[in-house]
């Protein structure tokens, strides 16, 4: 069957179509930015027959400071998080994402909920412990990001990703965010850090080491635990990552793991006595 | 009216492109810019396997499907190629390589064209990949081509029966074996340099049309429309005069496009669908790795030295990565031996390089013609050798410079005029590198500043019997047209053959109409735009085209003015006298003929031409490789500066300096936008460039996010200053430029890192990983 | 994928100030649709895949990669190509400063710079380049297109 554009005005809307065109045995997917819709479609990676343009839902436009949150909605673009700067360590990420022309369109729910693993944005949401705002057939659902993101956004069938908040008080925060690249300054990650003080304690996420971005809990466990010698933390904190690190044409594993090394210790040197 | 012309030279003049209104309003059409409504739409079926036995090709399925009008296969296809006539247009029996064209589907759309592909069953019986040239060398590698010798090919190509090894040049000059046992210093090392891609921001396209008197009529994106015309008749069997090609804008080559590659598809679809117009265009993914690509290198460098640092002897073993087809790269192999080392003079060189067959894409020329990569390697062994002798690597070049007098790899006796100065280059290099300062400084704890230098020379080796030619058309108003059949690639050569041509005409450049589309039969053959012979053949063309156009003007005007010809000049659109130039007769009187007062005319339309052709070229003897290979030598010293973290191996490259012997400029800002991009294009090749293989042969990042060019803001400061000593057959001394930027720049990145961390670095690209890697082994992996 | 011909819809765009009415497949990239729809060839096809820049075009003042958007996502929007500059300061400014050679990505350079020129009232050279990053020309250093932008710049500012 041909490939077809719809527009949704509200989240009911796009859901009913959603599941109008799962009926049909079409393949639905709904449509922010759309560039990576675009991409992978072109070569044969991404089987959507059916684009719902989700941009005109006023939930997802949603971008403003609230009395106790950042409030950001799944359309906004990375060049607006830059514009707007609520969450500096937020921007820090963004703006290393693609390039400023793409990042005119990239949004920041294309970008967590897309197929290509690295969903840098994602990182300081996992350091936030941010909450998500999803909206599937039955209702919506508000959820701790901890327990439906686990290297992907677990969605439902249908369900949409609609915002997400972040609890001001995290917005003030030591940060620090170091996007490696295998050369130079261009080009996908070789790995992404991203690390925030919160309540004394050093907190660290991490893309591009593994097919998917994580919060490191198991190295921040043994980062903080100030008893051991720096040198000790971060060989321990190597022995305790997810499977499997990357081998591929941005680096090796091996490689990947002398970065990040390098890293741990300027996240420690950038964090730890603030 | 003005009689003597102003004392204004064109000479050096930055003029601005002439196409520069239309480049920078989107106008300028490039080929697949002709959309062609009417053409049909042609998508290639490529080889999923680098190299495997076909056993099965099903298109009946295909062929049923609504809108498609023919599928072409390769069977019964002559053989074609370059210098060895060794590729089948569509791969028939066997592929070679992965992405290998096997068929054609020529469809009313390209999503229907696409459909259609998919439906190709094809069924192939794997075969062992040979995905290095080091292993293609080795005696139990499959032979890729099974009859070498039977190849038909072109003049001194020397493949060896039995191997994969379809050129093997030598050099022999002098007694390598006598002198390296001496007992001088030696050093020997091993260089790798990758497989990589020129990356044109346009990628290729090709149109073709078969009128009804048989006329083929092609319009492609390349840097040898000519060659394609030749081609395409010698092969198909097409009558020469009836093979039309045309060429617009280019959107950038680099030698990528001076292969013919679309064209040979898009005229079998043609062909197959009755001679309707055809197009067929590449996406990136492609263009970067179906269509050819840029070569790949193993050297073995043994060099020898005297202990004051005079080099006796090198001993070069150069294999050339040259993929599943031969196409240029027999000639790439043969030009990397004929300046196998550097512009040094050495008395005994001993150089094997050999072009083999792998599993890999196929090579065209790269920018630098095989020099960029032999000098990486080379340069980086004289550097190591320098260090064995505890001697500052600049004045080590400096006092083995060759000079007038001394002779090549290929026994050419150089004179000043054949090449530039090079020590006058590495001079003025250690001024502008502050080199008295240090070669080394250190910023804090991890971070050093590091200097790193080479020396390059290019020549050209594009074999004899090759011509330029110019036609020049005069407009009423006494302007010029201007045909040559170089094509604008985006070297600016065009702009400068109209200043050229105002030179010697004493004009305004603003009143030369340069054609910038070429088309084969009615402009000029240009042999190719490649080799940065552009200026020198075409340049001299126009010179002679001038001198043929004076004479006309001459002879018209001495009728008019009833005087001898030998007592008029030409300046400012008039031909006068000139002890008395207030006699004169304007161009727009006599360019059309001209009208007595009585009615009788003379003459008519003034059609002046001209032609080049380089001369005194000879072949290599095939055992000592001495010949006389090209006019002249350009030489250049870089420099690199970097600051460097010695704990994380990352860096940046501050400053990119070159000092190159140009002979003279012709248009100054022309000049170094080309010297600084063929620097930017070594920087990115060096540093980054390089095409990842699994183990099946399969490319690994064919896009540009994965495959990275150098991006704005990744770039150095660059200096670029230039010596002139002329080369005396060129146009006004000038030399080639093109290239010069590129060619020792790898092994400046390579000698001022290998400095920084005292480790030998030996292959490309020079990510921070390879140097972590290169540095552990050094180290054992303390 | 491949596309049938019976799904076709009609899109009101508006480029160059100009108000068009095509009918396209709606899978329709924008970069194609004014290639071969409005016969606009200025923007170009480097990479299909938004990494080069060469189909940069001004949506609603900001540069886009045409490549990356559907025609319909256009409409009603007002945009900008290169064909729409009339003799700007930048186009003459690249001209004299050679930041161009061949050209292909010539169009793309200048959609950006220019749109930089309308959002940015004193860009430094960071934010320079920030935004032209999003662009690869393979035959210039950038040299010459950096001095462009900053004497775009210059000038305006006086």
């Amino acid at each position: 069957m041909a490939f077809e554009y719809k527009q949704a005005s509200t989240m009911e809307q796009a859901m009913q179509i959603y599941a109008e065109t799962k009926s049909q045995n079409r393949h639905p997917a709904y449509y922010a930015g759309g560039t990576e819709i675009i991409t992978l479609r072109r070569i044969n990676q991404l089987n959507v027959d059916v684009t719902i343009d989700i941009n005109k839902i006023a939930a997802c436009n949603v971008h403003q400071m609230e009395e106790e949150y950042l409030v950001i909605g799944s359309c906004i673009t990375l060049t607006d998080v830059e514009e707007s700067n609520y969450f500096p360590l937020l921007t820090m990420v963004c703006k290393e994402i693609a390039d400023r022309t793409a990042r005119n369109k990239i949004t920041v729910g294309g970008n967590i909920c897309g197929e290509i693993f690295y969903r840098e944005a994602v990182l300081p949401f996992l350091l936030t412990d941010s909450v998500l705002v999803l909206a599937n057939e039955t209702g919506i659902r508000t959820e701790f990001i901890h327990h439906v993101f686990e290297g992907k956004l677990l969605l439902q069938t249908g369900e949409l990703l609609v915002q997400a908040f972040i609890e001001k008080r995290y917005l003030t925060q030591e940060y620090i965010a170091i996007k490696v690249r295998q050369q130079w300054e261009t080009g996908y990650p070789l790995i992404t850090v991203a690390a925030l003080k919160m309540d004394g304690q050093i907190r660290v996420a991490i893309s591009g080491l593994c097919p998917f971005p994580f919060r490191a809990f198991e190295v921040e466990r043994i980062i903080n635990n100030q008893s051991m010698s720096r040198e000790e933390r971060i060989d321990l904190a190597l022995a305790h990552l997810p499977s499997p690190i990357l081998n591929d044409v941005e680096g090796s594993n091996e490689y990947r793991l002398f970065v990040l090394s390098d890293l741990l210790e300027k996240i420690i040197d950038r964090l730890e006595g603030v | 009216m003005k009689m003597r012309r102003e004392t204004v030279t064109y000479i050096g003049k930055s003029v601005f492109r002439k196409e520069s209104l239309e480049k920078v309003t989107g106008k300028a059409k490039y080929t697949a810019d002709y959309l062609a409504s009417d053409a049909l739409h042609v998508e290639m079926v490529k080889s999923s396997y680098a190299h495997a036995t076909i056993r099965s090709i099903e298109i009946a399925e295909a062929k049923k499907t609504e809108g498609v009008r023919a599928i072409i296969l390769g069977d019964n296809l002559p053989l074609i190629g370059e210098e060895v006539i060794d590729r089948p247009p569509l791969a028939v029996n066997k592929v070679r390589y992965y992405g290998e064209v096997i068929a054609l589907v020529v469809a009313d759309t390209i999503p229907i064209a696409k459909k259609a592909a998919k439906l190709i069953h094809i069924e192939y019986e794997p075969l062992t990949v040979v995905n290095s040239p080091l292993q293609a060398l080795e005696k139990d590698a499959p032979r890729l081509h099974d009859n070498l010798l039977d190849y038909k090919k072109d003049e001194g190509i020397y493949p060896v029966e039995g191997t994969n090894i379809i050129n093997h040049t030598k050099i022999r000059k002098g007694d390598v074996q006598a002198e390296m046992k001496e007992g001088e210093v030696m050093v020997e090392s091993h260089f790798s340099i990758p497989i990589s891609d020129h990356s044109s921001m346009e990628t290729r396209a090709a149109l073709c049309e078969i009128g009804e008197s048989g006329i083929v009529r092609i319009v492609t994106s390349s840097q040898a429309p000519y060659m394609v015309k030749k081609i395409i008749s010698r092969d198909f069997k097409v009558e020469t005069g009836k093979v039309v090609v045309e060429t617009p804008f280019v959107g950038g080559g680099y030698g990528g496009k001076a292969s013919v590659h679309l064209e040979i598809f898009a005229y079998l679809a043609s062909k197959a669908v009755g001679g309707r117009k055809v197009r067929v265009f590449n996406t990136r993914e492609e263009d970067l790795t179906v269509s050819p690509v840029h070569v790949g290198l193993e050297a073995t460098v043994q060099l020898a030295c005297t202990a004051e640092g005079k080099l006796t002897a090198a001993k070069l073993k150069y294999v050339f990565d040259g993929g599943a087809y031969a196409d240029k790269s027999p000639h790439l192999s043969t030009a990397g031996a004929v300046d196998c080392t550097g512009p040094y003079k050495i008395d005994h060189v001993w150089c094997d390089a050999l072009c083999v067959y792998t599993n890999h894409p196929y090579a065209s020329p790269f920018r630098g013609f095989s020099h960029g990569e032999v000098h990486f390697a080379f340069e980086r062994a004289m550097d190591i050798l320098a260090k064995k002798i505890d001697m500052d690597p600049l004045y080590f070049r400096k006092i083995n410079v060759i000079h007038p007098g001394d002779t090549t790899p290929t026994q050419v006796v150089l004179t000043s005029s054949k090449i530039g100065d090079v020590e006058k280059c590495i001079d003025r290099l250690r001024e502008l590198m502050e080199w008295e300062n240090g070669q080394l400084e250190a910023i804090s704890q991890n971070r050093v500043r590091v200097k790193g230098i080479s020396c390059s020379w290019k020549n050209s080796t594009i074999g004899p019997a090759v011509s330029s030619g110019v036609v020049l058309t005069f407009n009423s108003d006494g302007s010029i047209n201007l045909m040559s059949g170089l094509v604008e690639i985006g070297t600016g050569t065009k702009t400068v053959l109209a200043q050229i041509l105002a030179e010697q005409m004493k004009m305004s450049v603003n009143r030369i109409h340069v054609r910038m589309a070429v088309d084969t039969q009615t402009v000029p053959e240009h042999w190719k735009t490649v080799a940065s012979r552009g200026t020198l053949m075409a340049g001299r063309a126009v010179m002679a085209a001038a001198d043929d156009a004076i004479r006309k003007l001459k002879k018209m005007g001495a009728i008019v003015l009833r005087v001898s010809e030998d007592d008029l000049d030409v300046a400012n659109e008039t031909v006068f006298l000139r002890d008395n130039p207030k006699q004169f007769v304007p161009f727009k009187d006599i360019v059309y003929g001209y009208t007595y007062p009585n009615g009788n005319s003379i003459g008519g339309q003034i059609i002046a031409n001209g032609s080049y052709t380089l001369t005194g070229l000879t072949n290599l003897d095939p055992e000592t490789g001495a010949g006389n290979p090209g006019p002249e030598w350009a030489v250049a010293a870089h420099g690199i500066e970097i600051e460097m973290d010695r704990k994380t191996f990352r860096y940046k490259i501050l400053k990119a300096i070159t000092v190159v012997d140009l002979g003279e400029v012709l248009n100054y800002k022309a000049a170094l936008g080309q010297i600084k991009g063929a620097m930017s294009m070594g920087i990115a090749w060096a540093g980054r460039e390089a095409f990842y293989f699994d183990e099946n042969g399969r490319v690994l990042n064919p896009q540009l996010r994965t495959y990275r060019p150098l991006r704005f803001g990744e770039h150095p400061q660059y200096e670029v200053d230039i010596i002139k000593t002329p080369h005396l057959e060129a146009p006004f001394g000038a030399r080639g430029a093109g290239e010069h930027g590129l060619v020792g720049i790898p092994a400046a990145l390579g000698n001022a890192l290998s400095h920084a961390i005292n480790t030998e670095l030996k292959s490309l690209p020079l990510t921070p990983e390879a140097i972590w890697r290169q540095w552990k082994e050094a180290h054992n992996g303390i | 994928m491949a596309e049938s011909r019976q799904n076709l819809v009609i899109v009101k765009l508006r480029i160059n100030e100009e108000n068009h009415s095509v009918v396209i497949p709606p899978s329709k990239t924008l970069l194609a649709t004014l290639r071969e729809d409005l016969y606009l060839t200025g923007a170009k096809p480097g990479c299909f895949n938004g990494d080069c820049g060469a189909c940069t075009i001004i949506m609603e003042g900001m540069p886009m990669k045409s490549c990356l958007m559907l025609a319909v996502e256009a409409q009603g929007k007002e945009v900008i190509t290169i064909e729409g500059l009339n003799n700007s300061p930048l186009q003459q400014i690249f001209i004299e400063e050679f930041a161009f050679q061949c050209g292909y990505c010539t169009p793309g350079f200048i959609m950006n710079g220019h749109a930089l020129l309308l959002n940015e009232a004193k860009p430094n050279k960071e934010k320079i380049k920030e935004w032209l990053e999003s662009n690869i020309c393979r035959c210039t250093s950038y040299e010459e297109i950096e001095k462009a932008i900053l004497k775009a710049i210059a000038n305006r500012n006086g």
